[in-house]
């Protein structure tokens, strides 16, 4: 089997099987936070076990192996067909193994053919650069939270917000009080400002990327993430909407530029259960290193 | 913690309240999209799948076959309920069924279907595939895998001690219109 399949199997696998740590440090802290003996506490403690249950066993962390979607930095120069073609070799595997389940179904006639390839089934984002490095990161987005997901389009009359970061503030805090417990939380936001409607949740997605301990180069923003986070864990909405003091675990903005006429928020909402993970490979596809 | 075995009777039923946490024997079938818009528009289920008395799970299994040719359930959380709710109501009432786990909540129809016809709504654990998988001591069955899909098939599982909570019970009350109207209330003040 070649070289690069290989490895893509096993960081499929492991982003299917595998929490990476600093979304795990972040559940465990929020399990102090909850009050003892509350059925929020219950679901920290059932999350916790099948974090652990899923690493022990190499299996898929939840069942919802989601929208399989790869960003691949690669240098000049880089065959991007080969990669192409390799990625859904291995999404097709990791399907016959079990680490990603038989999840892409055809939009019109409801046909699923259990490979997991279709139009947009796996999707790929290449981005090229001058380093020689070639890094591939994946996430698995479940439909649950990916439902929850929103876009307003400013100036929003019923929330009262204006084209400025207050006005941003507002929108995503609607955000987070309309997807309640639906998106599995405690969640993590990836939000765009700016953009154009697609541009714009890409970008909010790509903010997913980002570690939940890292800290936003522009201070303004990195305010933002941290009064979202902390006004959204007073509202009680709780692990899965239970009720509790665990609403977010983390919020990452991102800023595009946009026309005069548009001013759009896109929030991507991410459940609980995190799986993002990503690989440094070498010139023959061997896995040099763990980004996560 | 309280233990429900299936056959669930009406009374058990209606002696759960919300925020009650319950272990779930027995048997359950899954069902989600495909399988609710079916019986919707009149789809008859297969003879076996008995659902009278019976638990309903919203559920997308990962089931693979083994060496042996045998199912094997290596993920089984819920999927989101709130899709099910134009049909719900009325799945209860056709079907008997006395609990619907899923997670995220239901609506007013849900959960007024619930009061009338004596049924819960169960909220597992949405992403504890492997808590829940472990759960699952056999698969007993598939219904309608051709027609479905894997996902989207009648599964039946055999369970033992699968957690869930009471979030809708069968007197009206809702935890999930609770925590909305004070999340609501609580927003207000810092926006």
């Amino acid at each position: 089997m070649n070289v690069l399949q290989d490895s893509l199997l096993e960081l499929i696998r492991r982003t299917s099987a595998e929490i990476p740590d600093d979304v795990h440090r972040a559940i465990t802290r929020s399990l102090e936070e909850e009050k003892k003996g509350t059925i929020a506490e219950s679901a920290i403690k059932i999350i916790e076990q099948n974090i652990a249950l899923a690493k022990s066993k190499s299996q898929p962390i939840c069942q919802d192996t989601g929208s399989v979607i790869f960003y691949v930095e690669c240098p000049v120069g880089f065959d991007q067909i080969t990669f192409e073609e390799t990625a859904r070799e291995a999404v097709k595997l990791a399907t016959k193994k079990g680490f990603l389940r038989q999840n892409s179904v055809d939009s019109i006639t409801g046909k699923n053919d259990g490979t997991n390839l279709g139009p947009g089934a796996p999707t790929i984002h290449f981005h090229q650069h001058r380093s020689s490095d070639i890094s591939v990161r994946l996430i698995l987005k479940g439909g649950g939270c990916e439902n929850v997901g929103a876009q307003y389009s400013l100036p929003n009359e019923k929330l009262k917000a204006n084209r400025d970061l207050d006005g941003c503030r507002k929108v995503i805090l609607d955000a987070v009080l309309q997807a309640q417990g639906k998106g599995c939380g405690p969640g993590i936001l990836g939000i765009c400002i700016g953009g154009d409607r697609a541009t714009g949740y890409e970008a909010s997605k790509q903010q997913l990327l980002r570690k939940l301990d890292d800290t936003n180069p522009n201070p303004e923003l990195d305010k933002l993430e941290k009064d979202i986070v902390e006004t959204a864990n007073k509202l009680g909405i709780g692990p899965m909407g239970f009720g509790g003091k665990t609403t977010l675990l983390g919020t990452k903005i991102g800023v595009l530029n946009r026309v005069p006429a548009s001013y759009f928020v896109s929030v991507s909402y991410m459940c609980w259960a995190y799986r993002r993970q990503g690989v440094n490979l070498d010139a023959s596809g061997k896995i040099q290193s763990w980004l996560y | 913690m309280i233990s429900l075995t299936t056959p669930i009777s009406e009374a058990a039923i209606r002696a759960l309240k919300v925020g009650d946490e319950v272990s779930i024997s027995g048997t359950v079938f899954t069902g989600r999209d495909a399988v609710h818009k079916y019986l919707h528009e009149g789809g008859k289920l297969p003879p076996e799948v008995n659902l009278k008395d019976g638990i309903l799970y919203h559920c997308g299994p990962v089931v693979i076959k083994d060496e042996q040719g045998q199912w094997k359930c290596v993920a089984a959380g819920p999927t989101t309920s709130i899709r099910e709710e134009p049909y719900q109501w009325q799945v209860i009432r056709d079907f008997g069924i006395r609990g619907v786990i899923g997670k995220g909540g239901m609506g007013d129809k849900t959960l007024a279907a619930c009061k009338e016809y004596g049924s819960v709504y169960l909220h597992a654990i949405g992403g504890a595939a492997q808590v829940l998988a472990e759960c699952i001591k056999r698969v007993k069955n598939v219904y309608m895998m051709n027609e479905f899909g894997a996902p989207e098939a009648i599964w039946e599982f055999e369970v033992e001690n699968f957690p869930a909570v009471v979030t809708i019970d069968s007197h009206g009350n809702s935890l999930h219109k609770e925590v909305l109207a004070t999340s609501q209330a609580e927003l207000a003040k810092y926006v």
